[in-house]
């Protein structure tokens, strides 16, 4: 065990957590005032559920002994057997320093989710979906990546969740928007954000806590760390610049809420490739999943759905274009546990990264559905017409954002 | 005694309020509106969607004052209040029936 090594992933965990509240105001501030603190809700009460599944039953379910490439087992139910020993495998780490850096990205990705069915959500369905989603979909997804699972195997690169995390919110994400419906009133009434400075102290959060998130998948206090912290922030301020400009030529001005949401894309595209490529490619991949992302959020008007916060727009395709991106610019030379990609003359690389962009979109979309099928029976899923009118914050939580 | 309804520019209170002030008026209510006339509104964007924003932000200012000074009251705020823009506004005069100061119960011209 490294005492430099646990340390960090302990403060990279807290910096992980710090994402979801983050998250939380991020999305916040571009709903409409009356659905404010349904909004922050889901994200704040996420972290609360998420981490308890996780302990009971998502954490043996994602690293516990592989089942046929598709499962981990039920060794470490209830933390059984989880203590401050390492982890086999993983020899640096008190296997609970491991374990709680993990919940963290169990907790926030359902969270990118509540983006997609913001503002019409009923709390108990919404309840019960993320429940099931953690233990039906993050589970499987995190074991497939990082637990030994089928795509471990294939060779898929993903150093910190562009699979696992992005792809997987965002096609389930997807999957809810085209279950839910538009919201009342979509395309008739302008839906415009209430609270930008706050969406903004979100990002703000967001970028900061990702070096947690990114750095922190380097599992030690080590160059590979350095590295994927430095190409994190390279092509969030890439992407940033990428989105402002194409706003700029494309709507007349640049905006906040664009400036920061390339930010996050920069963010989502650089999360699979962080520890796998070198400073200038980062920034090459920032700048484009600026211009990708923006062009992703317009999709859904292509398309016709509500994907109210871009979800889809922002963490598929960034997550996509990330994971494709690995496959051509990774090099062993940044990390020897990684492979080169394409343009370090390993086409295979790509492919590979193809297989599992299809892989977690297509599993991810349909589980989705099925499970949106079982809590609209059980619970129901969207909140009645009355309900939405009135805003979540009155109808779901009796409480008002703002007494002005 | 006349009631004078002003609607204008909201960053032309503190002159309007100013002159009046100035004038010897002693006391004035003011409300923050939205409203269209034929200045247009503005255009936001949000994630490459546009929205036209119809309703621009003003400002309501309602004072009552004696029938004799009601002209060059309102020859005072025209003069605050004009830019020579689209937008400037509109002054509206009607006729108040009665005023009463609750404190003291005074009625008509004493109680403005």
């Amino acid at each position: 065990m490294n005492a430099a090594d646990t340390g960090f992933i302990l403060i990279c965990a807290a910096l992980v957590m710090f994402m979801t509240p983050g998250l939380a105001l991020f999305y916040g501030g571009m709903v409409r005032a009356k659905n404010v603190l349904g909004t922050v809700m889901h994200s704040m009460v996420i972290l609360g559920v998420v981490s308890i599944v996780w302990a009971v039953i998502g954490y043996t379910l994602s690293f516990g002994t592989d089942i046929g490439g598709l499962i981990g087992g039920l060794d470490f139910f209830g933390l059984n057997g989880v203590g401050v020993e390492p982890k086999p495998g993983v020899d640096n780490l008190p296997h609970l320093a491991f374990m709680i850096f993990q919940c963290m990205f169990a907790v926030i990705t359902p969270a990118l989710i509540t983006g997609a069915f913001a503002e019409r959500i009923k709390f108990t369905g919404f309840l019960l979906f993320t429940i099931l989603w953690v233990i039906f979909v993050y589970s499987p997804m995190c074991h497939w990546v990082w637990g030994g699972g089928w795509l471990a195997g294939l060779g898929a690169l993903d150093f910190a969740g562009g699979a696992v995390v992005h792809m997987s919110s965002a096609a389930s994400a997807l999957a809810c928007a085209i279950y839910l419906g538009k919201r009342s009133g979509y395309g008739k009434q302008p839906f415009m954000p209430h609270n930008l400075p706050l969406t903004v102290l979100g990002a703000a959060i967001l970028w900061f806590g990702w070096f947690g998130f990114n750095a922190g998948s380097a599992l030690a206090a080590n160059g590979l760390a350095a590295s994927a912290f430095t190409t994190t922030h390279m092509a969030a301020a890439a992407a940033a610049i990428g989105w402002m400009v194409v706003e700029w030529i494309h709507r007349g001005k640049p905006t906040t809420l664009g400036f920061v949401s390339g930010a996050v894309a920069g963010l989502v595209a650089i999360t699979p490739a962080a520890g796998f490529v070198t400073v200038m490619p980062a920034i090459v991949i920032g700048l484009l999943a600026g211009g990708i992302c923006y062009g992703g959020v317009l999709l859904k008007h292509l398309f016709g759905y509500d994907d109210s916060l871009d979800v889809v727009g922002i963490h598929g395709l960034g997550g996509t274009w990330g994971a494709l991106a690995t496959g051509l610019f990774a090099t062993k030379a940044v990390n020897e546990l990684g492979n080169d990609g394409l343009f370090f003359g390993n086409p295979g690389q790509l492919w590979v990264q193809f297989i599992s962009v299809v892989a977690t979109w297509a599993f991810c979309f349909v589980m989705t559905m099925i499970l949106l099928k079982v809590v609209d029976v059980i619970t129901g899923i969207r909140v009645s017409s009355e309900d939405e009118n009135k805003g979540l914050d009155v109808s779901q939580h009796t409480e008002v954002g703002y007494q002005l | 005694m006349k009631k004078i309804e002003v609607i204008t520019r909201p960053y032309k209170l503190d002159e309007v309020k100013e002159a009046l002030t100035t004038a010897g008026i002693k006391g004035m209510t003011v409300s923050e509106v939205k409203g269209f006339g034929r200045q247009r509104g503005h255009t936001e964007v949000y994630r490459g969607a546009e929205y036209q924003v119809d309703f621009v932000p003003k400002v309501k200012i309602e004072l009552v004052v004696e029938d004799a000074l009601a002209a060059e009251i309102i020859k005072t705020i025209q003069n605050a209040a004009r830019t020579g823009e689209v937008g400037d506004g509109k002054i509206f005069v009607s006729h108040i029936e009665d005023v009463v100061r609750i404190r003291t119960g005074e009625t008509g011209n004493s109680a403005v």
